[in-house]
């Protein structure tokens, strides 16, 4: 694009993302590791998920709901995050990448189920090629109701860990 | 005596704002997207947050994995210590000569290249394969630029030629010294793993260079890589605006004249990233094999410099 034309659009446009919702107040019953405050890096993980969620994910961390500016970034290796998104059912192939997932993520991690599907298998419990919600396979943090979730529900749930 | 400490004021004083120079650069882009940005000091949360994070390492990875970031932040920190960025003092016993400061960055990155192979994943070695490429083809045009500006002073020693060039402010307009600055200008964007050679936000590995050589490392090991290169962008890109512009340094340990060094470092350096970051915005990433072209036209421009600096002394 003609650099001239991109930075009037710049300037015309400005800001896109939204005004901040004030920060949702703690739970105390998340016991969320304090040494995450202020920065937190998050692996998506997707185990058997309609891809919904991860339109909804993909809004979260895009320029309108803007989650960076609580200070959540997505990274390309559950190695460098702390927290993992995971969305979906569990379907009988991604057991096995879930866990080893899990256990390549270094302490102190999070684990946030986003979505229906992943909270309690949703439109897809009883199908043949499920093993289960999240939370049957491994320990889950924090879940995200809705099918799919809002994007400003997944901003609340990051900004419970980033206390920002 | 003075000189030890002079270095080390140096050494602190660009550690402690590396983090900053980042989150500048990171904010400035966040805000022209259109984005809030997550503030300038992000880059200090992150490192305290990796720092308190424990350090797993995969089965089967060898010492590589603890030792390399070692390598590469201590290698980063003595460029830090031998490059003129606060003062134009230097180590009596080692030179902050030219040649140096290339053989301390080439450690980092081999340092680097077999930390992408140790855990022998895809992605490692094929990041490690092109980041070898990259310094093949960076490290003779960063000899050669520096090399063109060291010909009028008659030194390869930095310092000599920062304080020469600020001595006499025509050195600094001469047509070698433009297409020397440059030259070095491009190779500090590829050596660093800016756009348009490597984009620092991805997350396509098939795209990766630096990010792919670092995906197995966790917890501390991370935060001194992540430290280490971040210093190399402060080292380099403060050699390049002091070569630019190269007013303002200390070379007594009188407190005002420190005081105005690290404000000129500090300004220098923030605008220079802020700048950098404007740019990147309108730029994308070239194609891989591209990459070879646009860095040959960078050593074009420094063996240019370097013809222009014999005839035009």
């Amino acid at each position: 694009m003609n650099p001239l034309r991109l930075l009037k659009l710049i300037a015309r446009n400005g800001r896109f993302a939204e005004p901040a919702p004030p920060a949702p107040p703690e739970d105390p019953a998340l016991h969320l590791p304090s040494s995450l405050r202020g920065s937190v890096q998050v692996r998506h993980v997707d185990t058997g998920s309609c891809n919904g969620c991860e339109i909804e994910l993909g809004a979260a961390f895009g320029g309108v709901y803007d989650v960076e500016r609580y200070g959540a970034r997505l990274v390309a290796s559950p190695r460098h995050a702390d927290v993992l998104a995971v969305t979906g059912v569990v379907t009988h192939n991604m057991v096995e990448p879930l866990l080893r997932t899990v256990e390549a993520t270094p302490q102190p991690r999070v684990v946030i189920a986003i979505g229906d599907c992943a909270r309690d298998c949703g439109l897809f419990a009883g199908a043949y090629g499920v093993a289960g919600s999240v939370s049957d396979i491994v320990d889950v943090d924090i879940t995200v109701p809705g099918c799919p979730p809002h994007p400003a529900a997944i901003v609340a749930a990051l900004r419970q860990v980033t206390g920002r | 005596m003075i000189d030890v400490f002079l270095v080390i004021l140096q050494v602190l004083v660009a550690t402690a704002i590396t983090p900053l120079l980042v989150g500048v650069m990171r904010q400035v882009r966040a805000r022209m997207e259109g984005r809030v940005g997550a503030g300038l000091l992000q880059p200090y949360r992150d490192v305290r947050k990796l720092l308190a994070k424990e350090p797993l390492r995969a089965d089967g990875s060898s010492i590589v994995l603890i030792a390399a970031p070692l390598v590469l932040l201590v290698s980063s920190l003595m460029v830090i210590a031998l490059v003129p960025l606060v003062t134009t003092a230097y180590l009596p016993s080692i030179p902050n000569d030219l040649f140096v400061v290339v053989s301390l960055l080439l450690i980092g990155t081999v340092a680097l290249a077999l930390l992408g192979l140790d855990a022998g994943t895809a992605f490692g070695g094929m990041g490690s394969s092109r980041h070898m490429m990259i310094a093949a083809l960076v490290e003779p045009t960063v000899l050669m630029s520096v090399y063109a500006l060291s010909i009028p002073v008659g030194s390869s020693t930095l310092s000599r030629i920062v304080l020469a060039r600020g001595a006499d402010v025509t050195r600094v307009v001469t047509p070698a010294g433009l297409l020397a600055v440059v030259a070095l200008v491009v190779v500090v964007l590829a050596e660093t793993g800016r756009l348009p050679v490597d984009n620092p936000s991805t997350h396509l590995e098939l795209t990766m260079i630096h990010e792919g050589m670092v995906l197995e490392s966790a917890g501390r090991d991370l935060a001194w890589l992540e430290l280490g290169s971040w210093l190399r962008l402060t080292a380099l890109l403060g050699l390049v605006v002091n070569l630019a512009l190269p007013w303002g340094l200390a070379d007594t340990a009188q407190p005002l004249a420190l005081l105005i060094a690290v404000a000129a470092l500090c300004a220098k350096l923030l605008v220079a990233g802020g700048l950098i970051a404007a740019a990147e915005v309108f730029m994308a990433k070239v194609r891989l094999f591209r990459v070879p072209e646009l860095l040959a036209g960078s050593f074009v421009l420094a063996f240019l410099a370097v013809t222009a600096s014999y005839l035009a002394g």
